[in-house]
C-alpha cells in the first residue's frame, strides 16, 4: 500500500497514536495512584510512596492489636459447604463402635426418646463440629464435655460419618401436614431475621446447619432460648444467636412444635 | 463470491437453533422468578438453566455468528475462495461438538456455575472442557481471516484491504486476545480443581483473568453488527458510506481499548486496588469514542441515502428513508437500543455511579438491551441480508420481518426498562426465588411482571425469525447476484499504512494490557494467601 514504515516516529500514525495513549495511560496513573489517595485524608498517607502502594493494592498488615478478645473460647471449626459430604465406609464402621457409648442417651439408631439430639442421618459436618466445639470449650454440657474431651480428631470424624450414614426416623409426633409457621418461611425482614428454612433443610441447606426435623421440641426450644440468653454461642459470627434474641416466646415454641413434626 | 456456501450456512444455522432453545430457557427464566409463578420448583433448575442459557448466549451463538459472516465477508469482500476451508470446518466441528461436551454436565445439574464461572464455585470439568473447546474452534477462525488477508495484500499491494475484511480481521485479533484470559483462568485457575488435582482455588486471580475476557466479549459480539453498520446499511437502502477512513479508526480503537478495561466489572472486588480500578476507569471512557463516531458515521450515511432518494430540510430528510426495508428498520431499532444501554453503561463504569447498581437486575438490563438489544437484532439483520446469497432463494415475508423486529425491539423495551428500574430499587441479580410477599419487595412485583411479558415477547420474536429464515429455505430458487457491500462516498485511493495493518494496534493492544494489568495480575500470582477453598457445585448433599 504505502512504502512508509509504519514503526517509525517519522510516521505520524505511529507518534500520535502511541503518544496519545501513553499520555492518558500515564496522566490516569498519576491520578488514580497519586492523586486521588492523597486526597483523601482519613486514608493517612505519609507519602507519595505510600500513596502508590495504597492505590496499587499492595497488602498492608492491619493492626489487630486494640481487637478486643471474648473472655470465652469461640468455635474453632472452618465450615465449607463440601465439608465431609464424601463417604468412607472404613470410617463408618469405626464411627459405629465409638457410637456404642453414645446409644444411652442418642438410641442405639441415633434416635431417643429422651429430649437429647437425634442424630440418625445428621448432616455429618454438623455433629462433627458440634463434637469439636464440646471438646474446644466453646459449647459447654455437663454430660456431653467429658464424652468429648477424649476424642481424637479421627474418633469425632467418624461418629459423624456413622451417625450421617444412619437413615432418618420421624418422630412419634410426625404430622407432616402441619402448615409452615411465616418464621420458617418468610423469616421477619423487620426484625432481621431470615427464614429458618432458608438454612436448615426446606428452602436450602446451608453448611453447618443442622437438619431440624423429628428433632425434639423441648431440645430445640431450650437451645434457641439458650441461644438468645447467651448461654450457648458456639455459632460461628453469632448467627443463631442474633436470629434467636429477636425471636418472641410463642415464634420459639411454634418453631419447635414445626420441626418435631417434620420428617 | 460465496464457494463455500454449506460452511457459511452451517454456521448460521447452528448459531439460530442454539439461540432457539437458549431463547426458550431464558422466557421459562423470567416466568419462575416472576410473581406470576406460585413458587414450586426447584431453584437449582433456575440456576442450570442460567448456566445453560448465558453459555449458550455468550460462548456459542455469537461465536458461530461471527465465524459464518467472517467466512462470508472473506469470499465476498476479497473476492477469491477461502484459504483453510478444511480448516475452516474443523473449527466449526469443534464449536458444535464443545457445546455437546459443555452442555451435557449442566443439563445434568454438575455444572451451575453460570457462564462466568464465579470460582470458587467449581463444576464438572467437562463444563469447562467443552467451553475451551468452543474457544480453540473459534481461534481456528481467528488464525484464517489474518492468513487469508495477507494473502489477498500480496496479490494486491497497491490497494486497501475492503473496510468489511478489515473489521473481520480486527474483531478477529480482538478475540484471539480477549479468549486468553479465560483462558487462562480455566487451564491454571479452575480444572486443576475441577479436575481434583488441587482443592484451593485463587477466587480473585481467577476474577481478575476474566474480568480479560468479560469486557472485550462483548465486543467481540459486537463487530458483526458494526460491520453491519458500516458495510450492509448504506447499500441495503440505496445510499453510500460516509467515510470509510472513520470506520477503520473505530475498529481500531475497539482493538486497542476494548480489552485493557476489564476491572471495571471488578469495582466492588477487594483484590485489585482503587488506582488499577481508575485506570481501568479512564480507558473505559474512552471506548465510548468508538461508538460514538460509529453513530455520526451511520446517521451520515443514512442521510445521504435519503437525500438521494429526495429528502429535504434539516429533520425532513428523516421521513424520506426507506422505512419498509427491514435493514433499515433494524439498524435504526438497533441504534436507539445501543443510545440507552450505552448511557446505562457510562454508569456501569463509574466508580461511584456503579456502587448503587452493582451486582443489581440493571446490570442484567444493561447487557440483555446491549447485547440481546443492539447486537442481537443486527445479527438478523445479517441473516436476512445474507440469505438469499446462501441459499440462492429469495426471502419475500417482508411483512413478517418487520413484525419480528419491531417485536424484538419491543419486547426487549419491555424486559429490560422493568429490569434497570428494579436493580435501582436494589433487586439483587442471580436470584432464583424473590419472596414478593415480603413488604420490601412487594412494590418491585409489577415491574418484574412486566419484564417477564417482555420476555415472551422475544420468545415470540424469535419464532417468526425462525419462521422467515425457514420458510425462505423453501421459497423457489432465484439468484440473488454476487454479495456486495457499501461503497464509500470517497473511495480511498491511497490510505496509510496504519490504516491499512495490524502490526501497531496490536502492539498498542498487548503494550496497554501489560500496564493495565501487569501489576494486579503480578501480585495476585505472588500472593499465597488469597488461595480459597473450592466450592464444588453438584456435590452429594
Amino acid at each position: 500500500m504505502s512504502e512508509q514504515p509504519l514503526f517509525s516516529l517519522r510516521n505520524p500514525w505511529f507518534s500520535a497514536s502511541v503518544g496519545v495513549t501513553a499520555a492518558i495511560a500515564v496522566l490516569a496513573a498519576l491520578a488514580g495512584l497519586i492523586w486521588l489517595p492523597l486526597a483523601q485524608a482519613d486514608l493517612k498517607l505519609s507519602s507519595i510512596w505510600d500513596a502508590i502502594c495504597s492505590a496499587a493494592g499492595v497488602p498492608r498488615a492491619s493492626q489487630q492489636g486494640d481487637a478486643i478478645q471474648p473472655d470465652f473460647k469461640t468455635s474453632i471449626v472452618v465450615m465449607t459447604s463440601e465439608m465431609l459430604t464424601r463417604h468412607d465406609q472404613v470410617s463408618i464402621g469405626r464411627g459405629a463402635t465409638l457410637a456404642q457409648r453414645c446409644a444411652i442417651c442418642h438410641g442405639p439408631q441415633g434416635v431417643s426418646d429422651a429430649n437429647s439430639p437425634n442424630l440418625a442421618g445428621q448432616f455429618a459436618a454438623v455433629t462433627y463440629k458440634q463434637l469439636v466445639d464440646f471438646k474446644t470449650g466453646a459449647r459447654v454440657n455437663v454430660v456431653m464435655s467429658p464424652f468429648a474431651a477424649n476424642l481424637s480428631t479421627q474418633d469425632m470424624l467418624d461418629i459423624a460419618a456413622y451417625y450421617a450414614y444412619l437413615p432418618r426416623v420421624p418422630s412419634d409426633k410426625l404430622d407432616p401436614a402441619m402448615p409452615a409457621p411465616a418464621i420458617v418461611t418468610i423469616g421477619a425482614p423487620m426484625r432481621n431475621i431470615p427464614p429458618c428454612g432458608s438454612c436448615h433443610g426446606d428452602i436450602d441447606n446451608k453448611a453447618g446447619s443442622a437438619w431440624l426435623g423429628g428433632q425434639s421440641a423441648v431440645y430445640i426450644k431450650a437451645q434457641l432460648h439458650a441461644f438468645a440468653a447467651g448461654t450457648r454461642r458456639n455459632d460461628i459470627s453469632q448467627q443463631m444467636r442474633n436470629i434467636a434474641r429477636q425471636m418472641t416466646a410463642e415464634e420459639i415454641d411454634q418453631v419447635a412444635r414445626y420441626y418435631e413434626a417434620q420428617p | 463470491m460465496l464457494t463455500n456456501k454449506r460452511l457459511i450456512i452451517s454456521h448460521f444455522w447452528l448459531a439460530f437453533i442454539v439461540f432457539g432453545a437458549a431463547l426458550v430457557l431464558g422466557a421459562w427464566q423470567m416466568f419462575v422468578r416472576s410473581p406470576l409463578n406460585v413458587w414450586h420448583f426447584n431453584p437449582e433448575f433456575y440456576y442450570r438453566s442460567v448456566t445453560a442459557h448465558g453459555s449458550v448466549m455468550g460462548y456459542v451463538f455469537p461465536t458461530l455468528i461471527a465465524m459464518g459472516f467472517g467466512y462470508a465477508i472473506t469470499e465476498s469482500a476479497l473476492e477469491k475462495p477461502l484459504i483453510g476451508r478444511r480448516w475452516a470446518w474443523a473449527g466449526f466441528f469443534l464449536v458444535a461438538a464443545g457445546a455437546v461436551v459443555a452442555m451435557i454436565p449442566v443439563s445434568l445439574g454438575l455444572a451451575s456455575v453460570l457462564y462466568t464461572f464465579y470460582p470458587p464455585m467449581v463444576g464438572n470439568p467437562f463444563y469447562y472442557i467443552g467451553v475451551v473447546m468452543v474457544v480453540v474452534g473459534s481461534w481456528i477462525w481467528v488464525v484464517l481471516m489474518p492468513v487469508n488477508m495477507a494473502a489477498w495484500k500480496r496479490e494486491n499491494p497497491d490497494k486497501p484491504v475492503p473496510l468489511a475484511m478489515f473489521a473481520n480481521v480486527a474483531g478477529a485479533y480482538l478475540w484471539g486476545w480477549t479468549a486468553v484470559g479465560a483462558a487462562l483462568e480455566i487451564i491454571f485457575q479452575i480444572l486443576p480443581v475441577a479436575l481434583g488435582l488441587r482443592s484451593t482455588i485463587d477466587a480473585g486471580l481467577a476474577r481478575v483473568f476474566f474480568s480479560w475476557t468479560l469486557h472485550a466479549i462483548v465486543y467481540f459480539w459486537l463487530i458483526p453488527t458494526y460491520i453491519a453498520y458500516y458495510t450492509i446499511f448504506p447499500r441495503a437502502i440505496g445510499g453510500r458510506l460516509y467515510s470509510d477512513a472513520m470506520g477503520r479508526i473505530a475498529f481500531i480503537l475497539f482493538v486497542v481499548v476494548a480489552m485493557p478495561i476489564g476491572v471495571h466489572h471488578l469495582f466492588a472486588d477487594p483484590q485489585v486496588g482503587a488506582g488499577f480500578k481508575y485506570i481501568h476507569s479512564v480507558f473505559t471512557g474512552l471506548v465510548a469514542l468508538p461508538t460514538l463516531l460509529t453513530v455520526f458515521t451511520i446517521c451520515a450515511s443514512a442521510e445521504i441515502a435519503s437525500r438521494l432518494r429526495g429528502g429535504r430540510g434539516a429533520f425532513g430528510w428523516v421521513g424520506a428513508l426507506p422505512w419498509k426495508n427491514p435493514i433499515m428498520l433494524a439498524t435504526a431499532l438497533s441504534l436507539v437500543m445501543l443510545g440507552f444501554g450505552g448511557a446505562g453503561g457510562l454508569i456501569n463504569m463509574s466508580y461511584q455511579l456503579d456502587a448503587s447498581v452493582h451486582n443489581t437486575q440493571w446490570i442484567t438490563g444493561h447487557f440483555h438491551l446491549i447485547f440481546g438489544g443492539a447486537i442481537v437484532i443486527m445479527y438478523f439483520a445479517i441473516a436476512y441480508d445474507l440469505w438469499p446469497h446462501l441459499t440462492g432463494r429469495a426471502l419475500e415475508s417482508f411483512g413478517m420481518m418487520r413484525a419480528q423486529l419491531w417485536l424484538w425491539f419491543i419486547g426487549m423495551m419491555v424486559t429490560t426498562f422493568p429490569w434497570h428500574y428494579v436493580g435501582i430499587l436494589g433487586m439483587p441479580r442471580r436470584m432464583a426465588f424473590y419472596d414478593y410477599a415480603n413488604p420490601a419487595i412487594s412494590p418491585q412485583a409489577f415491574s418484574v411482571v412486566m419484564s417477564a411479558i417482555g420476555g415472551f415477547i422475544l420468545l415470540v420474536s424469535g419464532i417468526l425469525f425462525l419462521t422467515v429464515l425457514i420458510r425462505g429455505q423453501r421459497s423457489a430458487a432465484s439468484e440473488a447476484g454476487a454479495y456486495r457491500f457499501a461503497v464509500p462516498l470517497h473511495m480511498p485511493a491511497r490510505i496509510p499504512v496504519a490504516l491499512n495493518s495490524f502490526g501497531l494496534w496490536l502492539a498498542l493492544m498487548v503494550g496497554l494490557t501489560v500496564v493495565n494489568y501487569g501489576y494486579p495480575i503480578a501480585q495476585l500470582m505472588v500472593l499465597k494467601e488469597t488461595n480459597v477453598p473450592a466450592v464444588y457445585v453438584g456435590a452429594s448433599r
